[in-house]
C-alpha cells in the first residue's frame, strides 16, 4: 500500500484518530479542562499511542468565549506537559491547529501531532462575543448579533436567486433527519420541511431552523505522517490537499453571495480533480451551506453533512476540527473513497479552509 | 460644515462589556466546597503521586486524570515570600505586610497566603505557619474563608524539606 500522492505538499500526511464529546447546549459541571480530558484519553487510546509517542500539540479555542486569559494553558493540564513539547496555539478553530500540525508535519522532523479544540458557548452571550471580532471602529460598537448578519447574508443570496427558504429548510431538515445517527449530535429530529416552513422568522429570512444550536464541546485529532499511518490504522484518511484563504473583514466590502476565498481554497487544495463522495461543511448558517457548496462545486450527488452537520452540533472552535474528523471517518469505515472537509472562521464565512482527504480504493 | 474643513477623527470611545458565568469545574468545585467547612483538599495524582491543592482534575505533569481525594494539614511550611510596601489600588490590609508561598503539610504545590501575628522582619523561610480561619458563620467557598496564617511555635523546617518547592 501506499498513499495518494499529494497535490499540495510533499509528504503524505494522515488523520488517524478522532474523538469528540457529545455537544450540549449546556455543560454546566465539567470546566473547559475537565471536558477535554476524556476527549484527549479516547484520541489516544483509539490510536494505541500515549503523549510521549506525539511530536507536536496544537490547539484551537478563543479566551473571548471563556472569559479570562490564557485558557488554552490551562488546557494543556488534559494533555500533560511533561517532558516538554514542541507546543502551539491558535485563537482560531482548531481546522487551523490541523493546518498548522499538518505544515510541521511537512517539514520531515516529526510524524505524529495531536490537534484538539474545544469550546462552551453557554458562559457568555454568544452573539455578543462574536460581535467582537468585528472591525472595531465602525462594526463592532453597533454590536450586531450574529443571527441579523447570517440574515444579511441570506438575503443577498436570495436577492441573486441563487437559493429559497425552501433550500434552506431543506438543508436544515435533512441535517437534523441524519444527526440522528449521531450519537454526539445535539439538535436530532425527523421534522417534515413543510412544518419547519410554518415556524416564524428568527430574523428575516432566517427562521429558527436554519440556525445552528450554540454548544459545547470539545474534539481532538491524531495526524501521522508517512507509512507509519498504517501502524494506527487500515485505512488512512490521507490529506491530499489543503489550503486556507482569507478575505476582508469589512463585509461590507465583498459579495455575501459567493466565497471567492472557499473557491480558491478548493481549487487550490484539488477537491476537482477527481470524483468527491461526501462534505462535511462547517456552514453554520443554512444559507451558508449553499454559498460553500457552490463555491466549491460540489453537485448533487455529494453526501453533504451525513454527521448532521453544525446544523445539529455547533461547539466554536472545534466545529471545524469535528468536520475533518468525521470527513476522516468515512474514510477509514469505507463509506467514502474520497472527502471533502471544510472549516470557517470570522464573520459571515470571512476565512476558509478546504481539506481533501483520500483513502486507498 | 463642508467635509473638507471636518476636523479628522483622531479616536473614538467604544465601550466593552461581556457577562460570563464562571464553571469551576468538578474538581475545583471539591476544594471551594473544602473552603466552606475550614478545610484544605486537594487531589493526588495516580502517577506521579503528587498532591495538587487546589487541583484542577487532571495532573499537569502526566496529564491523566486525578480521583484521590486528598485533605490536608491546616499547617504548612512558608517556601518564600515578600514584603508588600507599596501601595496599591484596592489595597485592603495595611501596610507593610508578608505574602508567603506555603507549602502545606502533605500538598506537593505551594499555596499563597498572608503572614501575620508576627514582625514583618521576622519572617523567613522555612518558618512553620497554620492557617487561621474566619469564623464559622462567615465561611464560604472561597479564600477569603483563610483569614492569614500565623507561626505554630514550632522549630523550623530544614531546607531539605521544600528546596524542590521555591
Amino acid at each position: 500500500m501506499s498513499a495518494p500522492k499529494p497535490v499540495v505538499g510533499n509528504r503524505p500526511v494522515a488523520i488517524c484518530s478522532f474523538a469528540q464529546s457529545p455537544s450540549l447546549r449546556r455543560v454546566d459541571q465539567a470546566n473547559e479542562v475537565e471536558m477535554l480530558m476524556p476527549v484527549i484519553a479516547e484520541v489516544f487510546a483509539k490510536a494505541n499511542m500515549t503523549k510521549d509517542d506525539m511530536g507536536f500539540i496544537c490547539s484551537g479555542s478563543t479566551d473571548y468565549l471563556i472569559g479570562g486569559p490564557f485558557s488554552f494553558v490551562m488546557a494543556l493540564d488534559a494533555v500533560g506537559v511533561w517532558p516538554p513539547k514542541s507546543e502551539s496555539h491558535v485563537e482560531m478553530d482548531a481546522a487551523w491547529a490541523l493546518y498548522e500540525a499538518w505544515v510541521q508535519l511537512q517539514e520531515g522532523v516529526i510524524d505524529t501531532a495531536l490537534i484538539y479544540g474545544f469550546g462552551k458557548s453557554s458562559l457568555g452571550d454568544l452573539s455578543r462575543v462574536l460581535a467582537m471580532q468585528l472591525d472595531p471602529y465602525t462594526m463592532g460598537p453597533l454590536w450586531p448579533d450574529q443571527v441579523s448578519l447570517a440574515a444579511l447574508q441570506a438575503r443577498a443570496l436570495l436577492d441573486r436567486g441563487l437559493s429559497t427558504e425552501q433550500e434552506f429548510a431543506e438543508i436544515a431538515a435533512r441535517s437534523r433527519r441524519d444527526a440522528l445517527k449521531n450519537p454526539n449530535a445535539q439538535v436530532r429530529n425527523d421534522t417534515p420541511v413543510a412544518e419547519l416552513l410554518e415556524e416564524a422568522y428568527a430574523v428575516s429570512p432566517l427562521r429558527r431552523h436554519t440556525l445552528p444550536p450554540l454548544s459545547d464541546a470539545a474534539a481532538a485529532v491524531i495526524l501521522v505522517a508517512g507509512d507509519r499511518a498504517y501502524d494506527v490504522v487500515d485505512r488512512p484518511a490521507w490529506i491530499t490537499g489543503i489550503d486556507h484563504r482569507v478575505e476582508t473583514h469589512a463585509f461590507g466590502a465583498r459579495d455575501l453571495a459567493v466565497s471567492t476565498s472557499t473557491a480558491t481554497a478548493a481549487k487550490v487544495a484539488g477537491v476537482g480533480n477527481g470524483p468527491v463522495d461526501l462534505a462535511e461543511i462547517q456552514g453554520p448558517f443554512a444559507p451558508q451551506e449553499v454559498i460553500v457548496r457552490q463555491a466549491m462545486g460540489l453537485d448533487d450527488s455529494v453526501t453533504i453533512n451525513p454527521s448532521g452537520g453544525p446544523l445539529a452540533a455547533n461547539p466554536m472552535m472545534a466545529a471545524g476540527l469535528i468536520r475533518m474528523g468525521e470527513a476522516a471517518s468515512r474514510i477509514w469505515d469505507g463509506s467514502a473513497t474520497r472527502a471533502v472537509a471544510h472549516a470557517t472562521s470570522g464573520p459571515l464565512l470571512q476565512q476558509n479552509l478546504v481539506c481533501v482527504l483520500e483513502g486507498e480504493s | 460644515m463642508t467635509e473638507e474643513t471636518l476636523p479628522p477623527v483622531t479616536m473614538l470611545s467604544t465601550p466593552i462589556r461581556l457577562d460570563y458565568d464562571f464553571t469551576a469545574g468538578l474538581a475545583q468545585s471539591k476544594t471551594l466546597s473544602g473552603y466552606a467547612q475550614g478545610k484544605f483538599i486537594g487531589q493526588r495524582c495516580p502517577k506521579c503521586k503528587k498532591v495538587y491543592v487546589p487541583s484542577g482534575g487532571s495532573c499537569p505533569t502526566d496529564g491523566v486524570a486525578m480521583d484521590e481525594i486528598v485533605e490536608l494539614a491546616n499547617c504548612g511550611t512558608v517556601t518564600t515570600y515578600c514584603v508588600v510596601n507599596v501601595p496599591f489600588a484596592g489595597q485592603s490590609i495595611e501596610l507593610p505586610y508578608i505574602c508567603a508561598q506555603i507549602l502545606l503539610d502533605g500538598a506537593n504545590i505551594s499555596f499563597m497566603g498572608l503572614i501575620q501575628e508576627i514582625p514583618t522582619d521576622e519572617v523567613r523561610m522555612g518558618l512553620r505557619v497554620e492557617a487561621v480561619w474566619v469564623p464559622e458563620d462567615e465561611l464560604g467557598p472561597n479564600l477569603s474563608s483563610v483569614k492569614y496564617f500565623r507561626p505554630t511555635g514550632e522549630p523550623d523546617a530544614d531546607y531539605e524539606t521544600f528546596k524542590e518547592y521555591l
